[in-house]
């Protein structure tokens, strides 16, 4: 599956890692077109339902990125953040998507480069994992693995 | 409240396995303030037995609705339209309570997705304690309004027994005897003296001994 192209849903704190984001491109830097930036007013905000959402509607990973812990922008949204990513984790692991396909990252808003190597970092993980079990892709995989046995 | 606690999915998948359309009712009741069984619960499980049943290509149709409580026959009529013909089970995310009103109401296949736990509050944010007992008879007033019934792993009336080490109770240091909270509660209320009185056997028909209970008040009925 070397051609698999991951769908990778980002949800950005608009304090940090939106910026980031914003520094990232300012700064011309180059990182996977796999991600798809969806901005919060603070990680904390980042529910279950909406990750769960991305999951349902195909997306082969989520992250959400937060300011570094002690700078939230409202005290401890991405402290919170962490804990529910966790609990995320352990759903995700129920319904056998697999806890590896969510994560959360820090940054601060100044740190362009590392919101490029975060995207980098998550693109290569799930191109490892390959396409999750709710992407149409995964289903063709799966068929030509059937195949490839048959052979 | 009824503290619940929701059942792993994998355990609520296999219950409804034979269904292609389930009906996911929640309760704005108590299972809503303990972060259990409320409107989000039922968003975040109705989505979670969508994609398990996707993933195993046997595709899943849900229907969320959440009532103010499943407890009340008249919040049962509000659900009387979402249960159609086609709905093969109806999964309630209420106590035991809700459960079994939703079961005695309709036609259908009722199955639970929470443990009920106990009767309690919220010690924090995420924590619920267990406080009431339900024995039928309330006894606070005689041991500092702290209830000797369920906070002692005993339920002793006279106590404390001779587990009750440095105000820890001997089946989990992380338990608190109720016997030292007593006293010592009633030693700052300079109330000493009360718990010197011996307090006879309980009379426990008026609790679950006495087989389910009822309450009936004539003063309010309508018919």
């Amino acid at each position: 599956m070397s051609d698999f192209e991951p769908k990778i849903v980002a949800f950005c704190c608009y304090y940090c890692a939106y910026s980031a984001a914003d520094l990232a491109g300012s700064m011309r830097l180059q990182y996977p077109h796999n991600i798809r930036l969806v901005e919060l007013p603070c990680s904390g905000k980042a529910d279950i339902r909406v990750i769960l959402e991305a999951f349902e509607r195909g997306a082969d990973g989520v992250y959400v990125a937060g300011c570094l812990e002690g700078d939230c922008h409202f005290l401890k949204g991405n402290i919170m953040a962490k804990r529910r990513i966790k609990q995320a984790k352990k759903l995700l692991d129920e319904i056998g998507i697999g806890s590896e396909r969510v994560e959360m990252f820090n940054l601060s808003g100044s740190m362009g480069p590392r919101f490029a190597e975060i995207a980098e970092e998550m693109t290569e993980r799930i191109k490892k994992l390959g396409p999750s079990p709710l992407n149409p892709a995964y289903a063709r995989k799966q068929e030509a693995a059937d195949k490839e046995e048959a052979k | 409240m009824i503290v619940a606690q929701g059942k792993p999915i994998a355990e609520v998948a296999k219950m409804i396995e034979d269904a292609n359309k389930i009906l996911v009712v929640g309760c704005g009741g108590c299972v809503t303030v303990c972060l259990a069984g409320g409107e989000k619960e039922v968003g975040v499980l109705a989505s979670a037995l969508r994609m398990l049943r996707k993933k195993e290509d046997k595709p899943l149709e849900t229907v969320e609705v959440t009532l103010s409580r499943q407890c009340d026959p008249e919040y049962m009529d509000q659900l009387e339209k979402y249960v159609a013909d086609d709905i093969d089970c109806i999964v309630s995310m209420a106590c035991g309570v809700g459960v079994q009103f939703v079961a005695e109401r309709f036609d259908k296949w009722v199955v639970p997705a929470l443990d009920t736990k106990f009767a309690g509050g919220a010690l924090e944010h995420g924590v619920w304690g267990e406080r009431c007992g339900l024995c039928g008879e309330c006894v606070l007033h005689k041991t500092g309004g702290i209830c000797p019934i369920i906070r002692c792993s005993k339920s002793i009336l006279n106590g404390p027994c001779g587990g009750s080490q440095d105000g820890k109770c001997e089946i989990n240091p992380d338990v608190d005897c109720a016997w030292q909270l007593i006293y010592d509660r009633m030693k700052s209320l300079g109330k000493l003296d009360k718990l010197l009185e011996i307090e006879p056997v309980k009379d426990w028909s008026k609790s679950r001994d006495g087989g389910p209970r009822k309450v009936v008040r004539e003063d309010v009925m309508i018919k």
